[in-house]
């Protein structure tokens, strides 16, 4: 049973489409990728999805449904509880993702006693908990810490350790790994994949990372300019991808096997071929 | 790193001391003036007028920073002075930050129309030459303390809400927004709870600076005689005596002049000390 479905969603910022028709669904405990180029829109499908579009953001039509609620023809304050209790987002960027004036400690309660109306002290214990879990030493310490003493490596975990203290049923992970260096990437990614798999939480994973797909994502969604181009299991995608912008990005990833290849570009005749298709899409919607 | 952060904080740790220092002493003078006061401010004493300061020839002791055109005592003129200057720029340096910046959160942190609204206000507003607009607000309101405090308020909140929105928009943008966003927090808490802490160094600056600024603009006022009464002394009116006599008696001049200048310079190095004292990198 699909337990997160976005149907047909189309958004616009003045006149110029940035979402497509653009369908997915994410079964209840999945790891689905969102892949594309910077501009792709995969990140407004994540903030359309938490109610966190910018202003200048029109959404003209679609569905997204989470577990039966429609979230689009909510009041904003009902969606906002729904969202609240049910989601949460794992930010790309540890480093302004904590609010800079205030200790983390409270920053990972707030969430507990404001949503799910915990007590102080419970949250505190629950906290503690969770950033044991995500493998912070000195839990305490790191609580009455501000967030400049930190490390991003040690800032990321507690992002981590805070999206999934509610217990949400859905976490959009929004390129996670991408402001971390390559040794803390691995790490954090390692440490996203437990946490999944022991609460059992959706996961909608952003990424422009096809090495990082494959190792944590069960599905995943190719978009290029707003548009879905594929949506296939990550089985099926590394077994040979159908769309030829997918199998020409795959083929543009760094292989481990043979780090002195050269790296191939995605091929100019392939562009055209998807921004072609766009065109045809616009002209059909009369969005031209 | 951590040299340099002590020497930052050294830095401004004197900084700190030296303005808030004067303008405590500047405070208890005010507070207290009917008692430290040597003499009665109006008291005028024609055969004792433009005594020289204490270190001149011909001085008398009793008057220690000299006595202007009509004998009235410098130092007692300088001191009643301060309660008049430290009020406004209390007052209407609060008032001021309290509307501008609130203003200022709303449009940055909210946008669109309530954005659109304040904006636009505050452009308009600025596009009036400030002084003449002062001036035409008292010839409405007429003279008196409030007057200058509303004048002050009505034209100076638009810097607040110009700076403030600027930062609060920049706050905004952050993830940790849109984590507390995620998390269903209302807007109205998410401003106060989580962008004001952010914005609260730059308010403390600006809120100083603009007490400096109240403190000219009322010295202005009386330069131009539009202040308060007479009978009641403030530097600005001082200076504008002490200009007339300046070839015969530069003390009266000189003296409210320099106080007004330390205590503006006061204000806006205490803002720069506070906002490193509490910043919470540099602490």
């Amino acid at each position: 049973m699909s337990f997160l479905t976005i149907e047909n969603l189309s958004a616009f910022v003045g006149p110029a489409p940035i979402l497509r028709d653009v369908s997915l669904t994410v079964t209840a405990g999945e790891v689905r990728g969102l892949v594309g180029e910077s501009g792709a829109g995969k990140s407004m499908i994540g903030k359309a999805v938490l109610g966190t579009l910018p202003p200048a953001v029109r959404v003209a039509s679609g569905r997204i449904v989470l577990e039966g609620e429609d979230l689009l023809a909510m009041r904003p304050r009902d969606r906002r509880r729904v969202i609240g209790a049910r989601a949460a987002l794992i930010p790309q960027d540890p480093l302004t993702a904590l609010n800079p004036s205030r200790r983390v400690g409270p920053q990972i309660t707030n969430r507990l006693v404001d949503i799910l109306g915990w007590t102080r002290h419970d949250a505190q214990v629950r906290a503690l908990e969770l950033l044991d879990e995500v493998h912070i030493p000195e839990p305490e310490r790191v609580m009455r810490a501000y967030p400049h003493e930190l490390s991003g490596g040690m800032r990321q975990r507690i992002l981590i350790a805070s999206a999934f203290a509610a217990e949400p049923r859905l976490i959009i992970a929004d390129e996670p790994t991408t402001a971390l260096d390559v040794t803390v990437q691995k790490q954090i990614l390692r440490l996203i994949r437990e946490m999944q798999a022991r609460h059992g939480t959706a996961l909608l994973f952003v990424t422009h990372d096809l090495g990082v797909v494959s190792k944590i994502c069960q599905s995943l969604t190719v978009l290029y300019g707003g548009k879905v181009l594929e949506d296939t299991r990550v089985g099926d995608f590394f077994a040979g991808p159908t769309h030829p912008y997918s199998a020409a990005l795959l083929a543009a990833t760094p292989k481990y096997t043979d780090p002195d290849a050269s790296l191939t570009p995605v091929p100019e005749a392939v562009i055209d071929g998807v921004r072609a298709e766009i065109e045809a899409f616009d002209r059909m919607h009369g969005h031209v | 790193m951590a040299d340099a952060r002590g020497l930052v904080k050294r830095r401004a740790g004197a900084r700190l001391w030296l303005s808030a220092g004067w303008l405590t002493l500047l405070a208890l003078a005010a507070v207290f003036a009917p008692l430290i006061a040597p003499h009665d401010p109006l008291a005028q004493d024609l055969f004792g007028a433009r005594l020289p300061p204490f270190w001149e020839h011909g001085a008398d002791a009793a008057f220690p920073l000299g006595t202007d055109s009509l004998g009235r005592d410098v130092l007692s003129r300088i001191i009643h002075g301060a309660r008049v200057a430290l009020g406004v720029a209390l007052i209407a340096g609060t008032l001021t930050c309290l509307i501008g910046a609130l203003l200022g959160l709303i449009a940055g942190y909210f946008r669109g129309w309530p954005d659109m609204v304040i904006s636009r206000f505050v452009d308009i507003w600025m596009a009036f030459p400030p002084v003449l607009f002062a001036i035409l607000l008292i010839a409405v309101l007429g003279t008196g303390l409030s007057s200058i405090i509303i004048a002050i308020v009505v034209i100076d909140w638009t810097r607040f809400a110009r700076v403030i929105r600027a930062e609060a928009m920049s706050q905004g943008a952050m993830d940790y927004v849109a984590s507390a966003q995620v998390a269903g927090r209302k807007r109205f808490s998410i401003m106060l709870a989580e962008i004001l802490p952010n914005v609260l160094p730059t308010i403390v600056v600006l809120l100083t600076l603009e007490m400096g600024i109240a403190v000219i603009v009322e010295a202005i006022l009386s330069f131009v005689n539009l202040s308060i009464s007479t009978d009641q002394p403030t530097w600005g009116s001082m200076i504008a005596e002490g200009r007339l006599s300046i070839h015969q008696a530069w003390w009266v001049l000189v003296f409210p002049l320099i106080t007004l200048f330390l205590t503006v310079l006061s204000f806006s190095q205490l803002g720069e000390g506070l906002k490193d004292h509490f910043d919470p990198v540099l602490r």
